[in-house]
């Protein structure tokens, strides 16, 4: 690609497959307490 | 579905179904704009004017490869998956313990009403918190790792309960297979090295709570007798961020009207010589004087395009920080479930008052509709359960469309009851500005990659 720089080619719909564990952090925990920030917390499945 | 955007000089386009992020030239950005609505030929005659001809023709070539490879115009396949999603048992996972409804602060925005929740002032005993921990350990089926808030009020005022509650907990990690990871909310006045020696062993995250200037904490955040609190505080928070070795921390502080150029709060903490902190929109009733108001939107969205510039900066020069609201995993973010399903209030995610009710989330404490049950008896008014299990991104109109939906996974249920009395509306300014901080981030990661 000439024209295009591709950050992340991630289909989320692959994470259909096996996702949902739930090991994550819920995102409240992490810092917010009054919004919801869900897209900045890390995946913690081990069988991802 | 498309996001095209222009910031600092990027042009960025988010394939929203699939989460492939591309940055692209002109001529791209212009093909994509146009790619659904024209035929090959119809953009080759709309953008001839501009670009040569072979520019456009390579252009069209590279969104059609990126269209195969199903990173660009992805079909929305999560429609029916939320469905069944939605059908599962849900376990609990998260509990915000309100270990104290007092407070030795008496911070003018704060939505407990200076700690006491629209109640009275009460401390949470240990066995009210046993049987919290009791409570989430049995109801968290095979999730191995259970997180654990200490929450207020402000927590320190009942210290010798969550030191007796951690040490609980940690007795009952082996013979459960459970992981707890405790973290504190603060408002600093009463920590000293004890405290900060307990908290760097046993406490993953502590979340300090500072508003950034002095002047501006000390408008919002001042001590019962009117006294700021800044200069008590803000020597503490620096000693215990220093401390914290391999665990987290975070500076969080809440921006308001009297703010708007809060971008300089963020860089005073950064200056103060914090890494990792957060500030967020007050989240208030439209008759306050400090609430935000859609007029202030332009402002706010400026003041983020501005922090967001500085913290390339700073980063380039090796004396970056972590601002939480711009962190954002492109590779090994959320999968699509969590996505859908929020924030897990409700459903994964508790709050448990002082005498051992259970409510949604911490925002919704004190609201008697919303009272889900208490720790004798387990989850009661399966009712609102289920209508918090049923609270995801499809279920509200406005998020249905919005490139954000997988991002913040449909906002804030207690700002969306708050400002429209239904938690699968949305909180329309708070959604503008959570937008905005999706696109900063999104350009800051294009800024940096660019470096390598």
């Amino acid at each position: 690609m000439q024209r295009v720089k591709t950050l992340t080619s991630k289909t989320l719909k692959n994470t259909m497959k096996k996702g949902g564990c739930g090991e994550c952090q819920t995102s409240c925990q992490s810092a917010c307490k009054t919004s919801c920030t869900v897209g900045n917390q890390t995946c913690e499945n081990q069988n991802r | 579905m498309i996001h095209q955007y222009k910031s600092n000089g990027y042009n960025i386009v988010m394939d929203i179904n699939s989460g492939a992020v591309h940055v692209v030239d002109d001529v791209v950005y212009d093909v994509v704009a146009d790619y659904e609505s024209c035929s090959r030929d119809e953009l080759i005659d709309k953008l001839s004017g501009i670009y040569a001809l072979s520019d456009i023709q390579e252009a069209v070539s590279e969104v059609e490869r990126l269209k195969e490879a199903g990173e660009l115009f992805a079909e929305d396949e999560y429609q029916d998956y939320v469905i069944d999603f939605k059908k599962r048992q849900t376990v609990v996972k998260a509990l915000c313990l309100h270990i104290a409804h007092d407070c030795n602060l008496a911070c003018r925005y704060c939505f407990a009403e200076e700690g006491e929740y629209h109640g009275r002032r009460a401390l949470m005993s240990f066995e009210v918190g046993k049987k919290a921990l009791d409570f989430l350990i049995a109801n968290s089926g095979s999730r191995r790792n259970l997180e654990v808030d200490f929450f207020g009020g402000e927590p320190l005022m009942n210290w010798e309960v969550v030191k007796q509650l951690v040490e609980y907990g940690r007795s009952q990690e082996k013979e459960h297979n459970k992981n707890f990871r405790f973290t504190l909310t603060t408002n600093g006045v009463l920590l000293n090295d004890e405290i900060m020696e307990f908290c760097n062993r046993e406490m993953s995250n502590v979340v300090l709570s500072l508003d950034g200037r002095r002047e501006v904490n000390d408008r919002m955040r001042p001590f019962r007798s009117g006294k700021g609190s800044y200069d008590l505080i803000v020597p503490k928070f620096q000693k215990f961020a220093q401390s914290r070795g391999t665990k987290d921390y975070y500076v969080r502080g809440t921006f308001t009207r009297n703010n708007l150029d809060f971008s300089r709060d963020v860089l005073h903490f950064a200056d103060l010589g914090f890494d990792k902190m957060s500030i967020e929109p007050v989240v208030a009733s439209p008759d306050e004087p400090y609430a935000i108001r859609e007029e202030d939107l332009p402002q706010i969205m400026e003041e983020y395009d501005r922090l967001a510039r500085e913290y390339i900066e700073r980063q380039k020069e090796g004396r970056g920080f972590t601002f939480f609201h711009f962190m954002i995993d492109l590779d090994q973010g959320p999968c699509v479930a969590k996505r859908l399903s929020g924030c897990g209030s409700g459903t994964e995610y508790l709050a448990v008052t002082p005498w051992g009710d259970f409510y949604p989330c911490h925002q919704f404490v004190g609201q008697e509709g919303f009272l889900l049950g208490n720790v004798e008896e387990g989850i009661t008014n399966t009712a609102v359960r289920d209508e918090f299990k049923m609270c995801n991104v499809y279920a509200k109109e406005k998020c249905r469309n919005c490139f954000a939906r997988f991002y913040c996974s449909g906002g804030c249920a207690a700002n969306s009851y708050n400002f429209h009395g239904s938690i699968t509306d949305a909180y329309d300014i708070g959604c503008e500005m959570q937008k905005k901080r999706i696109e900063c981030a999104i350009m800051i990661k294009a800024a940096l990659a660019d470096e390598e």
